[in-house]
């Protein structure tokens, strides 16, 4: 919403160097997986931003579109050996499509009423991909190996291609994000979270503009969908559209600060170290303390600073 | 059509389940006109406006928009015929800027951010808010939160501005202030229709005033002689009082 | 052919009731404050794990472990509502919607935690066993929770429309600030609203547990199912999620009759969907 001031930028293209520097100094295979990890969820996160935090569309139901975007490219590539990057793009297009779908039913939908019907379409787009022989029911897809290459989409060798692509993805994300909330598509959609009656008495067409979020979310969701069927070359349902990575992906830009095109990104740097680092010494033994742990943060931030990390910068930085 | 009035109600109706809340409503309301509705409590009054303005289909009945009929359209296409209004209970973008609120106003018209933001100083400046344009939405007094939604709507560039009880709740200097911005708009070529409770202002901004009761249209003429009219007294306070006027 | 079509009709209305006795709390909290219990689920879990340790540790049957669970979720809910809910009923809608699951969260993977993720089982409950009913079995725990959900029910009923603290609730429900002005202590009302709500799922959780299998995650399910229950009868509604959880429980058995058994909860999620699309206020909210 605020254009980017001359300091911001330069921060920018500091932090873009150091990480673009990142694997050549570090080569521990846990830390750049680690960082895959915090680029893919602070997309998703960027994703549910323009959804939840612009437009006050709190979707729950991501994962359906992370899904959608995995499963579509990774059936084309086995089935008719498409490209992986054209089924990228053939994943994002069904992922709107299906938003789209879904979305129309729901315009009127607000808040809680909503998040569940998020809930609601998450779980029974899971429930039929569990249960669709075609695409492996609950087995799910093991991707065919090709050969390495940016071509195929494929590294067998290395995570650090993965690294720079997902880094990539993550800068388009934002670019988008960033874009959307300068220009008249985001103002639109701060009015139509404020309220629906004042943005149709600006002349707003709700219902289109709900729409227009919910296709841009989905694309992009269902990009990163692809880029970790490619990453980790096997999907089923219960890893790719379970509500917990949905949870996730919420508290992800809550923590961060919903509303703000960083706040996503800090939110996803905090939340994933914590959560992998926690489950690999806390975790593995089933104990639940990992999870635990999040449980607590979750409430805590929710009841004593909702607005995220961002919030407490603007706090300090604003008119007070 | 040649000089086709610029709104025109006729047998406008509109009920929930047996309640009446408009019974066979008409009247015009020339360009140029400021046009009070006045009445009691749960008269109507808002739900004619609801009417007018898309929000709630109306049962029965035709509403005109300068010789169009706009009666099933939706509230944001006939935003962008040209008609804004405020709600009753004062509604602006909490978490934006004065400027901001005006701007998204202001991008119905002009589609360029910047463009739009030009627009909206200009009529932060006519409306008298320019000097808060920084402000938050949530933190403005009730006076300068009307003002606000006002600013938005003009920014829209409306032909026509139906205002829901913009008087409720101010001071007596806050009061004139509004009534000078009403005469203002006027003055810029916008035809406006009130609803008011505000008996001064009444008097003191309408060419015309149409009452309600009940559902029903029980009067229309100039203020004065609405205001000394037996049923309209009888509307509201009952059959026991008549006053004596001027 | 119509001797399972019964047979599917009389397990849809035994789940049913027992989805009723599960939603009517859900929509109490929701009907009050605002606020949807993501936690819910996890407060049938811990009535259920509550029966569970009392029979193996102390021999009590669950039946008699209904009043132990009633006041353990009650308090628990009221102390969640007090030091958890209620600091963000003034808070960003985010906030309000997030808080729930990170208390569902944290409820479920403490009891991960304190009882590992294993399944349970009570083996020998008091009410145990099937009748055959002319051909048509009727499992007695079922139907005794089906007993007992109608009576708490109407307890509730009755408690809400007769008693003076009952109407308060309802005041607050169908318009808060009138309520407020009106002398009701609004906030004490949605801790005891808070409390009941969970103190009738920790009852459900009491019956549940004679014949469901005992896990961390079993609320999960249920929880969600409750939303489309609360739809569905119309939010707020107390009658309504009687009703609409006994429909739901028979779209579930006879939809996986029908279809595929696979989808019967995809069939109940519809419901919501549906709901809200072409009437949201649901068969008898307001």
């Amino acid at each position: 919403m605020r254009k980017l001031t001359v300091k911001q930028i330069a921060y920018g293209v500091m932090a873009m160097v150091c990480l673009i520097c990142f694997p050549l100094a570090v080569s521990s295979t846990l830390v750049l997986h680690i960082m895959i990890l915090f680029f893919m969820f602070a997309m998703l996160g960027v994703a549910w931003n323009i959804m939840g935090g612009y437009a006050g569309m709190f979707s729950f139901g991501q994962v359906a579109f992370f899904g959608i975007g995995a499963y579509t490219s990774s059936f084309l590539l086995m089935a008719y050996h498409v490209n992986p990057w054209i089924g990228l793009v053939a994943g994002g297009v069904a992922a709107a499509l299906v938003g789209v779908g879904i979305g129309y039913p729901c315009s009127n939908l607000r808040g809680h009423y909503f998040a569940i019907a998020t809930i609601a379409f998450g779980e029974i787009v899971r429930t039929h991909f569990n249960n669709w022989k075609l695409v492996g029911a609950a087995e799910g897809l093991s991707l065919p190996m090709l050969d390495e290459g940016l071509g195929n989409f494929m590294f067998h060798s290395s995570k650090v291609p993965y690294y720079y692509i997902i880094l990539a993805f993550l800068l388009l994300s934002l670019t988008v994000s960033y874009l959307v909330s300068t220009s008249k598509t985001g103002y639109y959609f701060r009015a139509i979270k404020e309220s629906h009656d004042v943005a149709k008495v600006l002349g707003i067409n709700v219902v289109r503009y709900r729409l227009l979020a919910v296709m841009i979310s989905a694309f992009l969701t269902a990009m990163a969908g692809t880029f970790y069927a490619q990453y980790v070359l096997y999907i089923d349902p219960e890893s790719v559209m379970l509500l917990a990575v949905s949870v996730q992906i919420v508290l992800i830009s809550m923590l961060g600060g919903a509303g703000s095109v960083m706040g996503p990104v800090i939110g996803a740097g905090i939340l994933i170290p914590v959560s992998e680092l926690t489950r690999i010494w806390l975790g593995y033994r089933g104990t639940g303390i990992d999870m635990l742990i999040y449980g607590f943060l979750i409430t805590l931030i929710s009841v004593y600073q909702p607005k995220g990390v961002w919030g407490l910068f603007s706090r300090l930085g604003s008119r007070g | 059509m040649k000089n086709a009035a610029c709104l025109e109600l006729r047998g406008v109706t509109k009920h929930f389940g047996g309640l009446y809340a408009n019974d066979n409503i008409d009247f015009i309301v020339q360009e140029g006109e400021i046009v009070s509705i006045i009445g009691p409590n749960g008269a109507g009054k808002s739900t004619l406006f609801d009417c007018i303005t898309g929000f709630y289909p109306a049962n029965a009945g035709q509403v005109f928009f300068f010789g169009k009929e706009i009666t099933r359209l939706r509230a944001d296409a006939i935003c962008k015929m040209g008609i804004a209004r405020t709600f009753q209970v004062v509604q602006v973008i909490s978490d934006m800027t004065v400027l901001e609120n005006v701007t998204t106003g202001a991008l119905l018209r002009f589609v360029e951010v910047g463009r739009a933001k030009g627009k909206a100083e200009e009529v932060l400046a006519f409306t008298g808010l320019l000097s808060k344009k920084d402000f938050l939405g949530t933190e403005l007094t009730i006076a300068d939160k009307k003002r606000l939604e006002v600013s938005m709507a003009l920014a829209t560039q409306p032909k026509l501005l139906m205002l829901d009880e913009s008087m409720a709740g101010l001071t007596p200097v806050e009061l004139q202030a509004m009534m000078g911005l009403i005469k203002s708009i006027r003055a810029s070529g916008i035809t406006l229709v009130v609803v008011e409770h505000v008996m001064q202002a009444v008097m003191e901004i309408s060419d015309r005033v149409i009452v309600l009761s009940s559902g029903k249209k029980i009067m229309e003429g100039p203020p004065k002689d609405v205001v000394t009219n037996k049923e309209v007294i009888e509307a509201y306070l009952g059959k026991k009082y008549h006053a004596v006027t001027q | 052919m119509t001797e399972q079509l019964l047979q599917q009709v009389v397990n849809g209305l035994l789940i049913g009731f027992m989805y009723a006795l599960i939603a009517i709390g859900l929509t109490l909290i929701w009907g009050v404050m605002n606020i949807v219990n993501f936690a819910h689920g996890d407060f049938l879990m811990v009535g259920m794990f509550a029966s569970f340790w009392l029979y193996t540790l102390y021999g009590l049957d669950p039946l008699f472990s209904i009043p132990v669970c009633a006041v353990l979720l009650f308090v628990m809910g009221l102390l969640i509502y007090r030091f958890i809910v209620s600091k963000v009923m003034r808070g960003p809608m985010l906030a309000q919607l997030v808080v729930t699951f990170g208390v569902s969260i944290f409820i479920s993977n403490l009891a991960v935690y304190l009882w590992t993720p294993d399944f349970r089982q009570i083996s020998k409950p008091l009410l145990s066993g099937t009748w055959d009913l002319a051909g048509i079995e009727l499992s007695i725990p079922k139907f005794a929770g089906s007993i007992g959900s109608i009576v708490v029910s109407l307890c509730m009923f009755l408690f809400l429309k007769k008693t003076k603290t009952g109407k308060a609730i309802l005041a607050t429900e169908m318009d808060r600030e009138a309520a407020l002005l009106m002398g009701i202590n609004t906030e004490r009302i949605n801790s005891l609203s808070f409390g009941i709500g969970a103190a009738t799922v920790g009852i459900a959780g009491a019956f549940l547990s004679t014949y469901y299998y005992i896990y961390p995650q079993v609320g999960g399910i249920f929880g969600t199912i409750a939303f489309s229950i609360v739809a569905l009868g119309g939010f707020g509604s107390i009658e309504g999620a009687f009703i609409a959880g006994i429909l739901v429980g028979l779209v579930q058995t006879l939809g996986g009759f029908f279809f595929d058994p696979a989808y019967k909860y995809a069939l109940v999620f519809m419901i919501y969907l549906i709901t809200v699309w072409i009437r949201p206020q649901g068969l008898l909210g307001w």
